[in-house]
């Protein structure tokens, strides 16, 4: 098999099956870059966890980064491919395989029509991402088609993927298909199973004692079993804050939650629009794919850093997914 | 009390204009976000009680220029708002919780469904789910602290209500509010481009049926 170039004279018409789903994997669902702007329904913005991760698979196949692909968690599906198509695997390593042959990830790569992407098993990382080029079709909610299961709206009929599921592409396939883009490892952010976050400290954090702000720099955090794409409950020394209650605030994903009792929670991609606890920190984008690779178990400590260090280090990032052209 | 602005991450801020639940305060919470969100680089901005959240890209604009944005606006007279709409939503009062948070409160059943269902609410903000509306202020009589022990499952459509607040789950969610009723108003339209049957800024009346 090789991973070259290669160009093909049929096009893919959208609309028409690309993939069938053999098995669909524990929690496989259509996700895009999410649906900002209708916090004020009461409407998350969901769309990838690892933004940085589906941004770049979109970029490896020649998609917008914006296009929706696949997002799971914790194994891959098998997918059977019904016609030729480009695909990228990125994210956590769950062994990507085509036809049973190691695949390399974070690399545009050809299916012929027949093949299969499978997955061997997990490695490291929680969410692994798959882009086909032309993206995948499913059905739009408020301007997107990220899943939100909550309310089963959203890319496949708002549910996870089931087998016997066929996922068609939304557009047809940019030309010529170029496979073999590939982003570097040196260019991927610091994915590992104990990250050092970087975060800005949040409204509430002029609450915490001095003992508390020294551990909330100091310590390790624990992945609580408790994490889900609406946040992670996090585990480590107790926190404690001083002050009256608080009304309610609009949240955003990174925001990291206080409640009664010192845990914090950290809030991720479909996380409570409003809420009432104190937000010490706000990880900082460049951060959050990293949290998103992260299982139960997994243990991060936070990084104090100023929101203009953190853009800088979010521009880096983007510097990263602009080579892969 | 002049505002306070604080960084939520690096790509949104919090300015707060003050800390109570008050009509007044909460339109200019509203009007200030929607005067934010017509300026080039803001993504989103929210309004909660008292507060506004802005989403914005740091490649379009800044949080020094930003605050500065907002200091500007909140010298401005404030406009009036559009009023809202009103909602007349039937109640059955007959929830879990009714007859113990009558007994907390000292109240029989009756007059606390005489209490609960006479305000006109307002809609402060949405937010929690999709659809769900922080109504209020509710009456000093009703107030109660949240459940110690958050209920895992409440049924959509439970009227419930904690501290100065009251609202209607529109979904199947964990919550710590007293259930007091349901209806069988939908709260979530999953059909609409504006998913929540209320809107900050509308107004509710309750009527038991």
């Amino acid at each position: 098999m090789s991973w070259n170039t290669s160009r093909l004279s049929r096009r893919p018409a959208p609309a028409e099956g690309v993939l069938l789903v053999e098995k669909p994997g524990l929690l496989t669902t259509i996700q895009d870059l999410g649906r900002p702007g209708h916090r004020k329904f009461g409407v998350p913005p969901s769309g990838a966890m690892d933004r940085f991760a589906l941004a770049a698979a979109n970029r490896l196949v020649g998609n917008p980064e914006g296009a929706a692909g696949l997002e799971c968690a914790l194994n891959g599906p098998v997918l059977l491919a019904l016609q030729p198509c480009l695909v990228a695997v990125t994210g956590a390593d769950f062994t990507p395989t085509v036809n049973g042959a190691e695949m390399p990830p974070w690399t545009g790569v050809y299916l012929a029509a027949g093949e299969r992407l499978s997955f061997g098993g997990r490695r490291s990382g929680a969410r692994c991402y798959i882009a086909v080029a032309g993206g995948l079709a499913g059905s739009r909610w408020l301007g997107s088609l990220a899943t939100y299961l909550l309310v089963e709206k959203g890319g496949f009929d708002g549910r996870t993927l089931e087998a016997g599921d066929v996922l068609s592409l939304a557009t047809s396939a940019p030309r010529p298909l170029i496979a073999g883009r590939h982003l570097s490892r040196r260019l991927l952010p610091p994915y590992g199973r104990e990250p050092a976050l970087g975060a800005v400290p949040g409204p509430h954090h002029g609450r915490l004692n001095r003992a508390s702000r020294s551990a909330l720099l100091k310590s390790s955090f624990a992945v609580s079993r408790d994490a889900d794409r609406m946040g992670f409950r996090l585990e480590g020394p107790p926190l404690a804050l001083s002050g009256s209650e608080l009304l309610s605030i609009g949240l955003t994903m990174g925001a990291v939650q206080l409640p009664i009792g010192g845990q914090p929670i950290l809030l991720m991609a479909d996380h409570q629009t409003a809420g009432g606890y104190p937000v010490i920190l706000g990880v900082a984008r460049a951060a959050l794919p990293l949290a998103a690779q992260l299982l139960p178990g997994d243990q991060l400590t936070f990084r104090e850093v100023g929101a203009g260090d953190a853009q800088e280090e979010w521009r880096r990032l983007r510097e990263a997914l602009e080579q892969i052209a | 009390m002049p505002e306070k602005t604080w960084p939520l991450g690096d790509a949104a801020l919090l300015v707060e204009l003050g800390s109570r639940i008050d009509t007044a305060l909460n339109a200019r919470c509203h009007a200030l976000a929607a005067a934010l969100e017509k300026r080039s680089g803001v993504k989103e901005a929210f309004a909660g009680y008292s507060t506004v959240t802005v989403h914005y890209d740091p490649e379009r604009t800044s949080y020094a220029a930003l605050k500065t944005a907002i200091s500007r606006l909140l010298q401005e007279k404030p406009r009036v708002g559009p009023s809202g709409r009103l909602h007349r939503i039937p109640v059955s009062y007959d929830g879990p919780d009714l007859a113990d948070s009558a007994e907390l409160l000292g109240l029989t059943i009756a007059d606390l469904v005489k209490l609960h269902s006479k305000p006109t609410y307002r809609v402060f903000m949405v937010g929690f789910v999709p659809g769900f509306a922080y109504l209020g202020p509710l009456p000093a009589a009703l107030q109660l602290p949240r459940r110690r022990v958050p209920r895992t499952h409440v049924p959509a459509g439970s009227v419930a209500m904690a501290g100065e607040q009251t609202g209607v789950y529109p979904l199947p969610t964990p919550g710590g509010w007293h259930l007091l009723g349901r209806t069988a108003m939908p709260m979530f339209l999953n059909f609409t481009r504006s998913p929540s049957l209320l809107r900050p800024g509308d107004r509710v009346k309750f009527h038991p049926v």
